[in-house]
């Protein structure tokens, strides 16, 4: 099999696009959950926000207007064919010209600084690049805008092998419950189990892009996320924590093998502005 | 009964002592943009006895960092941001006569106690809205720190901008309230 090429260029118009039209248009998926969360909603209150919500999806379809002000700081996601050759420029660099483009044509914000010195870099870069290795000749490219709303109030934890499920469902439930409203619910939670530390915080991220509604294909996580989201929806703190009965779309678990000693837990909470665009090259 | 209220800016008593815990309240009229930078140097300027760049009293600030605004736009998208963040500066800003706070998610004891002292009020936006929300503001200046770009403070002219009533100058407190109301578990 021979080694098929892929210009940079390329590269970078796909992560402008993919910038634009996930900062603008909220995925089907998405606006789906949103729809079955106005139908189950008991709050008068929470009917209302889930309205706005709605509403708010399509004006900034029809507009070209962010669907929120906070337009993230860029993740991408990249499964690489290792069958692929990138020519005229780098991955790394093509991505973050891509960035560059679609948060200046888009009009979007720029969130991204220096994290001591604290002074804007103006143009949102660098995206956050996780690159995974697989087998063919395709380039499959996922830009996940994250909001600092949720990220604010994920967490980790390095629990002990005595905790075991317990110890898991206790520390996902009281993430969720300190979070209240700021992290804008109804939330998606994404749970990554294992691994190391970083290991956990990119499962528990990637598992955000699986879609709303989709249990896990081992069917004991499958029911692990099904008792997850039921406990979470019982908590009252409802659509953006002004009481209800819908706090989270959706629970996600990814699991992965871990050490003898270890049971790394991540929480990686997602805002009700579920914002993820992915293209194929 | 929460109520659905508009009311027009500045806050003054007769207002505030309308405003219930849980009303959606439609503002209009002036309110001006602030959130971390920002504020950090108004709390500045208060300590070193200077002058505000806005007359604070009776006002609402909003805590957003809007998008730029596209060709031919007035903003571009506007929601909320966490208000927590500003906790540590909220109560001198009240102390100085800031009668109202846009954001989302709880605030301190200390800003609590605040609100409830000086007669103030904090109002929940919807996060994740900034497009529906844009839609209510007719009208904004730059009146200070421009160089701190979306941070910047802006004189923004609304128009039956959608807010909800969290804490009120009786005490309530939306968060709290409403998790019990609808909680579920122990």
């Amino acid at each position: 099999m021979g080694v098929r090429e892929i210009a940079a260029e390329e590269i970078t118009s796909t992560i402008r696009r993919l910038c634009i039209e996930a900062n603008t248009i909220l995925g089907d998926e998405v606006v789906e959950a949103l729809k079955k969360g106005l139908e189950q909603e008991e709050s008068k209150t929470g009917k209302d926000i889930f309205r706005q919500l709605l509403d708010n999806a399509k004006i900034a379809k029809q507009e070209g207007i962010p669907l929120c002000q906070d337009t993230g700081m860029v993740v991408v996601f990249i499964e690489m064919g290792q069958d692929i050759h990138i020519v005229h420029g780098g991955l790394n660099q093509s991505i973050n010209e891509g960035v560059r483009q679609g948060y200046r044509d888009g009009y979007l914000r720029a969130s991204s600084l220096d994290p001591l010195v604290r002074k804007n870099f103006g143009d949102n870069t660098p995206a956050i690049i996780h690159v995974e290795i697989v087998p063919g000749d395709k380039l499959k490219l996922t830009v996940v805008p994250k909001g600092f709303g949720g990220e604010n109030m994920s967490r980790v934890v390095l629990l002990t092998p005595a905790s075991g499920m317990e110890g898991i469902k206790e520390f996902v439930l009281q993430t969720v419950e300190k979070a209240g409203a700021n992290p804008c619910p109804p939330v998606i939670v994404g749970v990554g189990i294992g691994g190391t530390l970083e290991k956990a915080a990119f499962i528990a991220k990637k598992s955000l892009l699986r879609p709303i509604g989709q249990r896990h294909p081992d069917h004991q996580i499958a029911i692990l996320e099904q008792e997850l989201l039921d406990k979470i929806n019982r908590l009252g703190i409802g659509p953006q924590g002004l009481g209800g009965n819908v706090t989270a779309l959706d629970v996600h678990i990814e699991t992965y093998p871990t050490h003898i000693a270890g049971l790394p837990i991540v929480v990686n909470l997602q805002c009700n502005c579920h914002r993820h665009k992915e293209a194929v090259l | 009964m929460p109520e659905t209220i508009s009311i027009n800016t500045p806050l003054t008593d007769e207002i505030l002592k309308d405003l219930k815990t849980g009303d959606s309240v439609l503002i209009s009229g002036v309110i001006y943009s602030a959130r971390d930078a920002a504020h950090k140097r108004l709390v500045e300027l208060i300590s070193k006895g200077e002058k505000l760049p806005f007359e604070i009293k009776g006002q609402i600030v909003y805590y957003v960092g809007p998008t730029p605004p596209g060709p031919g736009m007035i903003i571009g998208s506007a929601g909320p941001t966490s208000g927590y963040r500003m906790d540590a500066y909220a109560p001198i800003l009240i102390a100085e006569g800031l009668k109202g706070m846009i954001g989302k998610g709880m605030r301190n004891q200390k800003v609590k106690e605040a609100i409830k002292r000086h007669r103030a009020v904090y109002f929940a936006a919807t996060g994740g809205a900034g497009a529906l929300i844009s839609k209510t503001i007719k009208k904004t200046e730059i009146v200070a720190y421009e160089d701190l770009g979306t941070e910047a403070i802006r004189r923004m002219h609304v128009k039956d901008f959608p807010t909800i009533v969290v804490n009120d100058i009786y005490g309530n407190d939306l968060y709290l309230q409403g998790k019990r109301r609808y909680r579920k578990t122990g």
